[in-house]
Parts: structure tokens; C-alpha cells; sequence
């Protein structure tokens, strides 16, 4: 077997276009996945049962769901309702939608594992619930909640990928109308795993020197 | 409940009752405080006195009996259901409450700890407020440490930062939780200190500790605690040399080895 070296340099710059693409995708869904998840992750907390509940059932439906039929159903099932997205758009939805659902349950847990004593004292003060989240729980709870979000939007990138099955021509989609062409899948199957590796390479990267800068105490 | 004898009461809790599971912690739980006063709280452990001390600001919520503040019914109506949250903060606020394990907020330093409640609560400009708070931690002999986070103090100024915590909004009176008990030995007399301070400056305070020393100089009145009930209480000169029940009798013969 023969490595197709000039393959290789002319999908490059194609697969730079899907990957271009894949970056737009992500970022919009993460900045969704993010403001969404951390609203929905303080509803948890709130004193009202009802948004208890109601944040308790997304999340269970997220998480019980493939994120390949979630995407499906943002894409085909909400034209029915008169929704009508195109690809682009259906996708960051979908990875939002998704993405979100994780983060509520990892800012949850993390405001929840602040030691107890924190909210009693914030209580004998007189501070009210809401307070008492935002300005004691919150904040302590940063350094344990970055590191797993930083892997679910890692997680967020890599489902990126389902995207090629609603033809939105992101990194994937991309490579694919190369190998549909030529038929070089290893060489391209190979490019697009490096170009995804490198992508979340910077992710993580930052994700460590956010996690640096944030203070302990 | 405006009566001549409860207008001069700040706090005059009854039949406080509460059970954990299937412990009865507290049965019939009374106490009274008047304006000024010390009282002390002592008995074995597991003997209610925290849980009697959390149930004065509603830290903890008492299955039955009342507390009233100045008159006010705290926690709950008359009726028996709970009052807002918004109210039960509030009521909450015109208590002071130090913790054993002192309970700073653990990402503030020594003086955002103490102006948050002043700022958050009361409403005062975050300038006013800070300046509250250096004025108090002053008070507790800390103006050297204001800027430090709660991790580089010693245990004893930590305390102290807790103190001044509550002074800073202004409380109607100060519940201590065994402040010392948490303590290094060295470091309990820098605490003893401020709140006989505190005592001596007129604040009324309830204060659930062993600090003998404390008792006997400070106190005016000593509420011995014993299986949930208040057995007995008196001047700290006659519950601790004079006690007329036994179990008082059996406790501090334990405390004086």
C-alpha cells in the first residue's frame, strides 16, 4: 500500500474549509451549551420544585438519548413545528442543546459538593438562597466544575462530527467528499483525526491554564 | 406578645423539641435571655445544646415550640407554617452566629468576609461596608490581617474573623457554638478574650462551651443541658459549686479531670 502524498497536500486546504466550519459550529454551541447549562444548572439548585423537576427530566433526556438522534430530531422533527433551521444552524442547536444538559448536572454537582458550612454561615448572616448561590457557592465551586466542562466541550467537538449525517459540510463532511472522489480513505481518515486531535489539543490547553489561573484556597 | 416581661427579654424560646431519625434530641426545650445578658450553655456531648443553639436562628427547624425574638415569632407563624424565605432571612440577620469550625468563606479575605452580610443584607454601599468591616475586625484585634484569605490564618484569628463576621450586622445578640473547641489549647484565650469583651461591653451573647474560666468570669446565668432537657440553671457560682441536681453533679466531676 502506497501513502498518496499528493492527496494529502491538496486536501489540506479542503479539509482547512470543513475545518473552519467545524470551529464556527463549536464555538456558537459552546457559548449555547455553556449560558444554557449554567442556567440550567443554578434552576437545579433553586428553591422552586418545579424547575427542579423540569431541569432534572432535560437532563435525563440528554443523557438517555444518543446525541446522533438528538440531532435528527432538532433537524427533522422541528420543521414540523414550523421550525425550519438550515444544516448550520440545526447543528449548533443540536450539540447546544446537547452540551447543555451535561454542564447543568456538572455545575449541580459542583455547587453541591461545596462544604455544607459555607451555606450555613451564608444562612446565619441572613443572606437569601439565590445570594447565597451566586455570591459564596458559585465561585467555590469554579475549580471543580472546569475541569469536566472542559471535557464535555471536548466530547462537543468530537460529536461534531454526527453533523455529516445532516450534510453540514464541517471537518468530516469534508473529508468524506474528498475520499467519495479520489478513494483515499486512510490518508484522509488519517488527516481529519490529526486535524480534530489538534483542535482539541488547544482546548485542552486552555482548559489547564484557565484551571491554573483560577485561585485555591 | 408584647407583655412587660418579654419586652425586656431578647429571646425566649419554649418547648423547643427535635428529632434526628429516631433520636429524640431535644424535648421541651426553654430558655430565656434577657437584654445584656451571657448565659452559657453546658452539658455532655450529644446532650441538644447545639442543636437547642441552632434552633434559636432556625439554622435548625424545631419540630415543635416556638422562639420569639423581641416579641417576634421566628421560623414560623402562630398557625404552624413556615414563614417566607424572604422574612426568615431577615429574622435570621438580627442574629449573630459563630461556628466551631468557624466556617469563613473559604475564596473571601479576612474583610470581605465581613462586609458581605453588610453589603448583601443590609444594603450598605460596598465603600461603607468595607469600612464596617475593617472597624470590627479591628475590634477583634485583626486591622494587621484584613487583606489575608481565610487559609493563612491561624485557627484562633480565624475565629476572630468569624466574630466580627457577626458584629457586623449589628446582631440583637451572638449564639457561640463551641468557638474554642475547634482551637489549638494556645489559641483558645485570644478568642475567651474578645468575647469577654464582647460580654463585658454590654452584647448579649449565648454561648454553648466548655470554657470554664469563661463561665465563671463572664457568664450571668449557666444553663445546664442533659439528654435534650434544660435540667438546671442558675449564677455560674451555683450550678458549678452548688448544683442540685446529680446529673450536673456527675458532669462536672467528668470536667474537672
Amino acid at each position: 500500500m502506497t501513502f498518496d502524498w499528493d492527496l494529502v497536500a491538496k486536501a489540506v486546504p479542503l479539509l482547512g474549509t470543513g475545518l473552519l466550519t467545524t470551529v464556527k459550529i463549536c464555538s456558537l454551541a459552546m457559548l449555547l451549551g455553556l449560558a444554557l447549562g449554567g442556567l440550567l444548572g443554578l434552576a437545579a439548585l433553586s428553591r422552586s420544585r418545579l424547575l427542579r423537576w423540569t431541569v432534572m427530566a432535560y437532563v435525563d433526556f440528554i443523557r438517555g438519548t444518543p446525541l446522533l438522534i438528538q440531532i435528527f430530531l432538532v433537524y427533522f422533527a422541528l420543521p414540523v413545528v414550523g421550525l425550519n433551521l438550515p444544516e448550520f444552524w440545526a447543528g449548533v442547536l443540536a450539540l447546544g442543546l446537547n452540551a447543555a444538559g451535561f454542564i447543568a448536572e456538572i455545575v449541580r454537582s459542583g455547587v453541591g459538593a461545596v462544604e455544607k458550612g459555607q451555606a450555613e454561615a451564608a444562612r446565619s448572616i441572613g443572606m437569601r438562597h439565590h445570594q447565597i448561590l451566586w455570591f459564596v457557592l458559585l465561585p467555590q465551586s469554579l475549580r471543580t466544575v472546569v475541569p469536566p466542562a472542559t471535557n464535555e466541550l471536548i466530547t462537543l467537538v468530537k460529536g461534531s462530527a454526527l453533523l455529516s449525517v445532516i450534510s453540514v459540510y464541517e471537518l468530516t463532511r469534508a473529508g468524506q467528499a474528498i475520499i467519495a472522489v479520489h478513494f483515499a480513505p486512510f490518508e484522509i481518515f488519517l488527516l481529519i483525526a490529526l486535524y480534530y486531535y489538534l483542535t482539541i489539543s488547544v482546548l485542552a490547553w486552555f482548559s489547564r491554564w484557565l484551571e491554573r489561573r483560577l485561585p485555591v484556597w | 406578645m408584647t407583655s412587660t416581661l418579654s419586652a425586656s427579654l431578647v429571646l425566649q424560646a419554649r418547648g423547643l423539641g427535635k428529632r434526628f431519625g429516631d433520636r429524640q434530641v431535644l424535648h421541651d426545650a426553654s430558655l430565656q435571655v434577657a437584654e445584656g445578658e451571657t448565659v452559657v450553655i453546658i452539658g455532655p456531648s450529644g446532650s441538644g445544646k447545639t442543636t437547642l443553639l441552632r434552633c434559636l436562628n432556625w439554622l435548625e427547624t424545631p419540630d415543635t415550640g416556638s422562639v420569639l425574638l423581641r416579641g417576634e415569632a421566628i421560623g414560623r407563624h402562630a398557625a404552624g407554617h413556615a414563614l417566607p424565605e424572604a422574612v426568615l432571612a431577615a429574622q435570621r440577620a438580627r442574629f449573630g452566629f459563630v461556628f466551631q469550625r468557624f466556617n469563613l468563606f473559604a475564596h473571601l479575605s479576612a474583610l470581605d468576609n465581613v462586609a458581605l452580610g453588610p453589603q448583601r443584607v443590609l444594603g450598605l454601599r460596598a465603600d461603607a461596608a468595607r469600612e464596617r468591616a475593617r472597624a470590627e475586625l479591628a475590634r477583634v484585634h485583626l486591622a494587621a490581617h484584613i487583606d489575608k484569605r481565610p487559609s493563612q490564618l491561624s485557627g484562633g484569628q480565624q475565629q476572630r474573623v468569624a466574630i466580627a463576621r457577626a458584629l457586623a450586622m449589628q446582631p440583637e445578640l451572638i449564639l457561640f457554638d463551641e468557638p474554642t473547641s475547634a482551637l489549638d489549647p494556645e489559641l483558645v484565650t485570644e478568642v475567651v478574650d474578645v468575647m469577654a469583651e464582647l460580654a463585658g461591653a454590654g452584647m448579649t451573647l449565648v454561648a454553648v462551651t466548655h470554657e470554664m474560666r469563661f463561665a465563671r468570669s463572664a457568664a450571668d446565668r449557666v444553663v445546664f443541658i442533659d439528654e435534650g432537657r434544660v435540667v438546671e440553671e442558675g449564677p455560674p457560682a451555683q450550678v458549678f459549686d452548688a448544683p442540685q441536681h446529680e446529673r450536673t453533679r456527675r458532669f462536672l466531676a467528668h470536667l474537672r479531670h
